[in-house]
C-alpha cells in the first residue's frame, strides 16, 4: 500500500519519477509545467538523481538522448512550445531505439498561444511529430493519480519497446490538487546491454545511431521500427467505458474532457437520454477496434468527440468507426474548458 | 628489433582497419588516428564513449573502436553532457566540424562550457561545411570563397569568422583550450600532445577540455591536399593563431 496524500498534478508526477527509479531529468521552465522540475530540484538532496535546467528544450532533449544511450532512466517534462523545439529529438531517440520518457503539460496554441490549458497538440503528439516514420506510445491522464501511475506505466513500456514514450497531460491536470495514492519506490535494476558504457575486451562496440545511408539498411530499421508498432498496437491499448452497454449515444473524450464528458453522460441519464462515454487512455496506440465494435450495434446512433481543440481527435473516432455511425465533434479553442452544461446542449441539438 | 627492422609506427589497437572514406590529405583522418593513439596509451578503451556529429565525420564510429552515440547536427555537447552526467566516471568526447559545432549548435557548445562539463570537444575546423559540398561555414575566411560565397564572403553580409578557442577561453569553468594543426610533422605532434593533455584533465575532473584544430578541406576548398598546407600557413593561421589559450595552472582561483 502506497502512500495517500494531496498534491499538485505536476508535483505528483515529479514525485511519481523519483519513485519510479528517476536517474536523470533534463528540462527547460515553461508554464504549465515548471512545478515538475521545481519539485525535482526541491528533493535532490534527497536522492542522488542528475538534474540539469538546460539552455533549451532542444538541449535538453538531447541531453536525454545521451543519458538514455548511457543507459540512464531518464525524463523531461514540458509544455506545448517546447514540445514542438523536441521534436527533432524524439524523431532521433524512436529510430535509435532508447527508452526514455516525455511529458507534454500542453496549452493553447499555436503560437505562443496561450498558458491555459488545452489538447491542441494531439495530432503532434499521435502522429510521431517529428520528421520520418515513427510513432511513440502516447498515454493521456485525466486525473493527478494517473499522473503518478502513468509515470510508471511509461517507464516500463519505454524499456520494454525501447521507446520514446510521451504522457500527453494538459494544463489542468498539471496544475490542480487532488488526492493521490503514492506507490512504493521502485528498486530500479536496469537491464540494457545496448547502451554506451565503455567498450570492455568481452565485446564488441556499441553503437547507438539513426544514420543508416544505405537505402536497404535504412528501410530494414524501419520495417523494424514497424513490427514493434504492430506488436504495441496489440498488446498496448487501454481505455475506459462508463455507462457504455446500454447506450445509444457515445461520447468520446480523453483527459480533463474525460472528467467533463462524465458528468454530460450523467446529465443525459438523467434526462432519460442514453448517453455512454469511451475513453481512450493510450492515444496511440488508439483503440480503434474498441470504438469499431461498439459502432456496429444497432442501438448505437452517433459518436461525438469532445475535446479542448478544432477537432483532433475526432479523425481518429472516424477511422474507427469506418462510417458506419454519424460521428460529430464539438470543442472549445484557445485554452477554454468545455462546460458540462455547453457541451449536453450541443449534444443534445445533434439529437434533433 | 626483429629480423634487423625496428618498429617505428603501428597503427593503433583502438582505430579499426576499415577503409577511412574521407578525402585524400584531409586532416579528420589524422586526428582520427591521433585521438585513437591517445585512447590505446591512457588505456582508457573501456571508459571512453565518443560523440559523432552531423559532418564529414558522421561516420567516425566505423573506425574509431570504441562506444559512440550519433548525435543531431549541432547537438553533440548535449547529447555528451547526457553520457556524462549518468556515468561521471567515463571518459566522453564530442567530435564536431565547425558547423556542427558554431553555426547550428552554438548554444549547446557555449552552455556545455559554460556548465564547465567534464568532457572534451575535438573541434575540427576547416572553414567550410565539408559534407555538403562546400558551403560557407561561420568560421569561412573573410573573402574565401565556398560555394555559398561565390565571390568571397563578405563580412558586411555575414560577420567575420567566429573564433571558437577565443570565445571558448572566456568562460569559467573551461579548464583547458589549445588550438592546432597538422600541417607539419612538429605541429601535427602538438596536436596529439594536446589531445593527450585534455583527456588527461578530464580523468582529473578539471572542467571541459576544448582542442580546435585548424584542419583543411581539399575537396570543399577546391585544391590538392599540399596546397590546402599552404592556405594553412598563408591564410588561415594569421586568422586563427595556433597555441594554448588557457591551461589548468591558469585558472583563477
Ligand atoms: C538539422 C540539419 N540541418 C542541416 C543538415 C545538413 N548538414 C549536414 S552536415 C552539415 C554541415 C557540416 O559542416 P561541418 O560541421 O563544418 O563539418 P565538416 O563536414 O566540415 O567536417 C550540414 C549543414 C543536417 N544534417 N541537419
Ligand atoms: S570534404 Fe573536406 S572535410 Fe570532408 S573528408 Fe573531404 S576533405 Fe575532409
Ligand atoms: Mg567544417
Amino acid at each position: 500500500m502506497g502512500e495517500i496524500t494531496f498534491m499538485k498534478g505536476n508535483e505528483a508526477l515529479a514525485e511519481a519519477a523519483i519513485r519510479s527509479g528517476l536517474q536523470g531529468y533534463f528540462g527547460y521552465p515553461i508554464t504549465p509545467q515548471s512545478e515538475v522540475i521545481e519539485y525535482l530540484a526541491q528533493q535532490k538532496p534527497k536522492h542522488n538523481y542528475v538534474l540539469i535546467q538546460a539552455e533549451s528544450e532542444l538541449a535538453a532533449v538531447n541531453m536525454l538522448y545521451g543519458a538514455a544511450g548511457a543507459g540512464g532512466r531518464v525524463m523531461t517534462t514540458t509544455s506545448s512550445p517546447g514540445f514542438s523545439l523536441m521534436q527533432e529529438g524524439i524523431s532521433y531517440i524512436a529510430c535509435t531505439e532508447l527508452p526514455c520518457v516525455l511529458v507534454n503539460v500542453v496549452r493553447g496554441g499555436p503560437g505562443l498561444g496561450t498558458i491555459q490549458p488545452s489538447q491542441g497538440d494531439y495530432f503532434q503528439a499521435t502522429r510521431g511529430g517529428g520528421h520520418g516514420d515513427y510513432y511513440t506510445p502516447v498515454l493521456g491522464p485525466n486525473s493527478v493519480q494517473e499522473m503518478v501511475d502513468h509515470v510508471y506505466l511509461a517507464f516500463e513500456l519505454a524499456d520494454k519497446y525501447l521507446t520514446p514514450v510521451v504522457i500527453l497531460s494538459d494544463g489542468a491536470i498539471g496544475q490542480m490538487m487532488e488526492k493521490v495514492i503514492l506507490p512504493e519506490p521502485i528498486q530500479y535494476k536496469p537491464n540494457k546491454p545496448w547502451a554506451t558504457t565503455g567498450k570492455t575486451v568481452d565485446r564488441e562496440r556499441k553503437i547507438l545511431t539513426s544514420l543508416f545511408i544505405q537505402s536497404e539498411v535504412m528501410e530494414k530499421r524501419n520495417l523494424k521500427l514497424q513490427e514493434k508498432y504492430k506488436k504495441i498496437k496489440e498488446n498496448e491499448v487501454r481505455f475506459e467505458e462508463y455507462q457504455i452497454d446500454d447506450a445509444e449515444i457515445i461520447v468520446v473524450a480523453y483527459g480533463l474532457c474525460s472528467r467533463i464528458s462524465k458528468k454530460v453522460v450523467e446529465f443525459g441519464r438523467e434526462a432519460g437520454i442514453k448517453m455512454g462515454l469511451f475513453r481512450p487512455i493510450t492515444l496511440w496506440p488508439f483503440p480503434l477496434k474498441q470504438l469499431e465494435e461498439i459502432a456496429s450495434k444497432d442501438r448505437v446512433k452517433f459518436f461525438i468527440s469532445i475535446e479542448m481543440n478544432a477537432g483532433q481527435m475526432v479523425e481518429d473516432v472516424k477511422l474507427a468507426v469506418l462510417g458506419k455511425k454519424p460521428v460529430y465533434f464539438y470543442g472549445r479553442l484557445g485554452g477554454i474548458v468545455p462546460t458540462p452544461e455547453e457541451t449536453f446542449n450541443a449534444i443534445k441539438e445533434k439529437l434533433n | 628489433m626483429k629480423d634487423g627492422y625496428k618498429l617505428i609506427y603501428k597503427r593503433p589497437k583502438t582505430l579499426l582497419s576499415t577503409r577511412m572514406h574521407y578525402c585524400p590529405g584531409c586532416f579528420h583522418s589524422t586526428i582520427h588516428k591521433f585521438l585513437m593513439e591517445v585512447i590505446e596509451e591512457l588505456e582508457i578503451q573501456d571508459k571512453t564513449i565518443g560523440v559523432c556529429p552531423v559532418g564529414c565525420s558522421v561516420f567516425a564510429y566505423d573506425y574509431l573502436d570504441i562506444d559512440m552515440q550519433e548525435a543531431a547536427h549541432g547537438r553533440a555537447a548535449a547529447v555528451a553532457t547526457g553520457i556524462k552526467r549518468i556515468l561521471p566516471d567515463r571518459i566522453v568526447f564530442s567530435y564536431q566540424g565547425d558547423g556542427d559545432l558554431a553555426a547550428i549548435g552554438t548554444a549547446e557548445t557555449l552552455h556545455a562550457c559554460n556548465r564547465g562539463e567534464n568532457f572534451t570537444f575535438i573541434f575540427i575546423n576547416n572553414g567550410i561545411y565539408g559534407m555538403t559540398g562546400g558551403q560557407m561555414a561561420p568560421t569561412t575566411l573573410e573573402g574565401q570563397k565556398t560555394t555559398t560565397c561565390p565571390y568571397g564572403r563578405e563580412t558586411a553580409d555575414s560577420g567575420m569568422p567566429m573564433k571558437m578557442a577565443e570565445i571558448i577561453s572566456q568562460f569559467e569553468k573551461v579548464a583547458y583550450v589549445e588550438r592546432v594543426s597538422c600541417d607539419t610533422p612538429a605541429n601535427a605532434r602538438k596536436a596529439k600532445r594536446a589531445i593527450k593533455k585534455a583527456i588527461e584533465f578530464q580523468m582529473q575532473g578539471l572542467g571541459t577540455t576544448f582542442i580546435e584544430v585548424a584542419s583543411n578541406c581539399p575537396s570543399g576548398w577546391k585544391c590538392t591536399p599540399e596546397e590546402s598546407l599552404k592556405w594553412l600557413e598563408e591564410q588561415v593561421f594569421p586568422y586563427f593563431p595556433l597555441g594554448v589559450f588557457k591551461e589548468p595552472a591558469k585558472r583563477r582561483q
